[in-house]
C-alpha cells in the first residue's frame, strides 16, 4: 500500500505514530531497499510499491512466510524497525523515497550508514538508534502486537508501544532540527548569501591561484 | 578529536556558517552530476523557484545507464533515452557543461573529473553518487550526497554537514607482484568491517600507500565507502602534482606553481592528530577477492570460505545468508569457483593502469569456453588510450569483448546484467544481493588482473600464477 503523498513530512517533526514493520538482518544496502532497476527514472512518484522489491520476490513462495512488507498486518505501518548499518552501500535517495512512499515516517535501528541517514534527515524522516539488546527487545514486542499502535517522541528520543517506553538515542542536532522543522536544510544554506562569498574569496582554486 | 589532518584543514577552509542543529555550512568547490540522481535535483530546484547559484561549479557527464555495445541515439531503452535526455536539457537551461558521449570527455563520472584535472588537492567534492570518495585520492574531501542535497548544491553551492573524526590508516611494507590497490582496499574492508568507518574520513597514509601511482589510489578512495568511510584521502605529493599537470582543468604557468605550493601546505603535518591509527602491512597481503554478500566478507584466494566457528558471533547470521545465497560451502577453497561472467571495468578499476594489468595476464591466452568476458573502459580517454596501445585487439584476440564506455555491469541500470543465478568475477565494488541485475545473481569482487585469470581458467585462480608464465605485454 502507497500512502497518499498528501502526508509526506512537512514542517516540525514531534512525533511518529503508527503500526510498527520489522526487517531484520544486518548490512540491509540501499539496493536491497530499492534495486537498481527501479532508479531508471526521472521522478520518485512510482517507488513506494518497489521497496523491497527482489527481497519480497525471493520470499513470496517462502513456507516461513512472506517478507513483512507484504504481510497483511503491516500494510499501512509508518514505523521501521531495523538492525545495524541499515541504509550501506549507494547514495541514492530513491531508498528513503522508496520507505516514506510505502508509508514509512520513522526509522529505529542499531546503526544507519551515514548517506541513507542523512537522506532520511532531508525528507524529514528521523532515524532513531538503539543499543542491540534493546533493538532485539523492541523487534520482539513489534512483533508480537503487530496492530499495535507504538508512539515516537522525537523531543524525549523515546518509543511508546505494547505497554512498554524504551529510551532511544538521537543526536541532538537531528533532534532539534526535526522538531523545530529546520531539518530541511535549503532555506537556511540560502540565507548566508554574504558569508558564502567571504568563503569563496579564501579558496585560491576559485580563483586561478592569483598571485 | 582530529586536528591538523588535510581534513580539518581543507573543512576549516570551506567552512561557510555553522547552522541551527549545530551541522556546518560547507563550500563545495566541484559538483558533479549524472543522469540518475540529478534529474528530481533539478525538478526540486524548479518547484522552490531557485536557480543554480555557481553553475560553473558544476560538470556533467552520463554513465549509469548508457548501453556499452551501441551508444547510439536514442537508445533502446526509452527510459534510458529520457533519463539522458532530460540531463541535457537540464544542462542546457542552467548553463552546466555536459560532458556527453561522443564528445572525446564521457565516462563514468569517477574517472573523468579526474583525468580532466578538475579534481584537485584542497577542493571539496560532491556529487550524487556514494563511490564520490575516489576523488580524496587527491587529497581532496569528497562524499557521495543524496539528491535532497545535489538540489542544495545547485541552489547554493553549500551542504549542510556533519564533521566526520579522521582514523589514519598506516600501511608499511609493499604490495607484491600480483597484488593491486584493489586486494589492498578489500583486505582493509575485511579487517575493520563494512561499518567499521562509519563516522570517520580514512586518511591512508605509510610507505606501501606513497608507493601507489594516482589510479591506485582512486581504486582504494573509491571503496573506502565500502568500509563504511563516506570520504578517503590521500596527501597529495609528488605523484599527485605529476598526474595533474598538463591536464585540461589544471592551473598552468605560474599558477601552477603557486598551485602546487598550497596543495602542498595543505597535506598531514608531523603533529597532526588522528582519532585513532591503524596499521597494515602490505606484504602479507595476498590477491583478495569476496565470497560473500558484502564487501567486507573477503578472503585471500589461497584461503577458503570462513566457517561459522571462524566468524565472529554477531557477524554468523550474516554469514549463513551468504553461504545460502552464493552456494559456496563453510571451509571449502575459494580457489576453483567456477565463474559464468567476467567483467572488467567500473569506477573502481576502469582506468588505463586497470586494463594494463588485465590484459599483462590475457596477453597470448584465451578466454576458457563458455565464459562470457568483457571489458568495459571507464571513459572515451580511457578507450583511446588503450586502443593506442592496441589493448582492444589484444583483448579480443583472447576472447574478450571490448565494449564502450560507461558503468555498465557494476549495477544494473543498463543492458548489461546477470542472468538467473549466474556467478560473475567483477572488478567492481559491490557484492550485494541482486547488485548485478539478477535477484539471484553472484558477484565475487576481485582486481582486473584477477578476473583476467578467472576469465582464462574459467574458475577462481591465483593470478601470481599465470603472471609467473606470462608473455611480456
Amino acid at each position: 500500500m502507497t500512502a497518499p503523498t498528501a502526508s509526506f513530512p512537512v514542517g516540525p517533526i514531534v512525533s511518529v505514530c503508527g503500526t510498527t514493520v520489522v526487517v531484520r538482518g544486518d548490512d540491509i544496502d540501499t539496493d536491497r531497499i530499492i534495486p537498481a532497476r527501479f532508479l531508471k527514472c526521472v521522478t520518485f512518484e512510482a517507488l513506494g510499491p518497489a521497496a523491497f522489491a527482489d527481497d519480497r520476490a525471493e520470499l513470496a513462495g517462502d513456507p516461513a512466510g512472506p517478507h513483512p512488507f507484504d504481510r497483511p498486518e503491516h500494510q499501512g505501518a509508518s514505523i521501521l524497525l531495523v538492525n545495524r548499518n541499515f541504509g550501506c552501500g549507494s547514495s541514492r535517495e530513491h531508498a528513503p523515497q522508496a520507505l516514506m512512499r510505502w508509508g514509512i515516517r520513522a526509522v529505529v535501528g542499531e546503526s544507519f550508514a551515514e548517506i541513507f541517514y542523512g537522506n532520511c534527515l532531508a525528507l524529514g524522516i528521523p532515524c532513531f538508534t538503539a543499543s542491540h539488546d534493546l533493538m532485539l527487545a523492541i523487534q520482539e514486542a513489534a512483533a508480537a502486537h503487530p496492530s499495535a499502535v507504538f508512539s515516537l517522541d522525537v523531543a524525549a528520543a523515546s518509543l511508546e508501544g505494547s505497554g512498554c517506553r524504551w529510551q532511544l538515542e538521537l543526536a541532538p542536532g537531528p533532534r532539534q532540527t526535526l522538531a523545530s522543522g529546520q531539518w530541511d536544510a535549503t532555506g537556511q544554506l540560502l540565507a548566508n548569501g554574504t558569508a558564502l562569498e567571504a568563503t569563496a574569496v579564501r579558496l585560491p582554486y576559485l580563483s586561478g591561484f592569483p598571485g | 578529536m582530529s586536528a591538523g589532518t588535510l581534513y580539518d584543514k581543507v573543512w576549516t577552509l570551506h567552512q561557510v556558517a555553522e547552522l541551527p542543529g549545530g551541522s556546518t555550512q560547507l563550500f563545495i568547490g566541484l559538483h558533479l552530476i549524472h543522469e540518475v540522481t540529478s534529474p528530481q535535483a533539478f525538478a526540486g530546484l524548479r518547484d522552490l523557484g531557485l536557480s543554480v547559484r555557481h553553475p560553473e561549479r558544476t560538470v556533467a557527464t552520463v554513465d549509469h545507464i548508457v548501453p556499452t555495445t551501441s551508444q547510439a541515439r536514442p537508445f533502446a531503452d526509452p527510459l534510458a533515452e529520457e533519463m539522458l535526455v532530460t540531463l541535457e536539457r537540464n544542462c542546457a537551461e542552467y548553463g552546466i557543461t555536459l560532458h556527453g558521449l561522443g564528445s572525446g570527455r564521457q565516462g563514468i563520472v569517477h574517472v573523468i573529473a579526474p583525468e580532466l584535472g578538475l579534481t584537485q588537492p584542497g577542493m571539496t567534492v560532491a556529487c550524487g553518487d556514494s563511490h564520490t570518495s575516489t576523488h580524496g585520492a587527491f587529497g581532496a574531501i569528497a562524499f557521495g550526497i543524496g539528491t535532497s542535497q545535489v538540489r542544495d548544491v545547485l541552489a547554493s553551492q553549500t551542504l549542510s554537514m556533519g564533521k566526520l573524526k579522521v582514523r589514519r590508516i598506516w600501511v608499511d611494507g609493499a604490495l607484491q607482484p600480483g597484488v593491486y590497490a584493489k586486494d589492498l582496499v578489500l583486505h582493509i574492508i575485511r579487517s575493520l568491517g563494512v561499518k567499521g568507518g562509519v563516522g570517520y574520513a580514512y586518511e591512508f597514509a605509510g610507505p606501501a600507500i606513497e608507493a601507489l601511482s594516482m589510479e591506485e589510489r582512486m581504486t582504494l578512495c573509491n571503496m573506502a565507502i565500502e568500509g563504511g568511510a563516506r570520504c578517503g584521502y590521500v596527501n597529495p605529493d609528488a605523484i599527485t602534482f605529476a598526474y595533474l599537470k598538463g591536464r585540461p582543468f589544471a592551473p598552468s604557468g605560474e599558477a601552477w606553481d603557486r598551485a602546487v605550493a598550497w596543495w602542498s601546505s595543505l597535506a598531514s603535518g608531523p603533529d597532526a592528530v588522528f582519532d585513532d591509527t591503524v596499521r597494515f602491512d602490505a606484504a602479507s597481503i595476498a590477491p583478495t577477492i569476496t565470497w560473500g554478500i558484502t564487501p567486507g566478507q573477503g578472503i585471500g584466494v589461497d584461503e577458503t570460505v570462513p566457517t561459522l566457528e571462524q566468524t565472529e558471533p554477531d557477524e554468523r547470521p550474516l554469514a549463513e545468508e551468504a553461504y545460502r545465497y552464493m552456494d559456496l560451502q563453510p571451509g571449502s577453497p575459494i580457489a576453483g569457483t567456477p565463474v559464468d561472467v567476467c567483467f572488467i571495468g567500473s569506477c573502481t578499476n576502469g582506468r588505463l593502469s586497470d586494463l594494463q594489468a588485465a590484459a599483462a595476464v590475457a596477453k597470448g591466452r584465451h578466454v576458457a569456453p563458455g565464459i562470457k568476458a568483457f571489458v568495459v573502459p571507464g571513459s572515451e580517454q580511457v578507450a583511446a588510450a588503450a586502443e593506442a596501445e592496441g589493448l582492444d585487439k589484444l583483448f579480443t584476440t583472447a576472447g574478450f569483448e571490448w565494449r564502450e564506455p560507461g558503468c555498465s555491469m557494476c549495477l544494473a541500470m543498463n543492458p548489461d546484467r546477470l542472468e538467473g543465478r549466474q556467478i560473475s568475477a567483477s572488478s567492481s565494488n559491490r557484492n550485494f544481493k541482486g547488485r548485478q541485475g539478477s535477484a539471484s545473481g553472484r558477484t565475487l569482487l576481485m582486481s582486473p588482473a584477477m578476473v583476467a585469470a578467472a576469465a582464462i581458467n574459467g574458475k577462481v585462480s591465483d593470478v601470481r600464477e599465470l603472471l609467473a608464465s606470462s608473455a611480456p605485454l
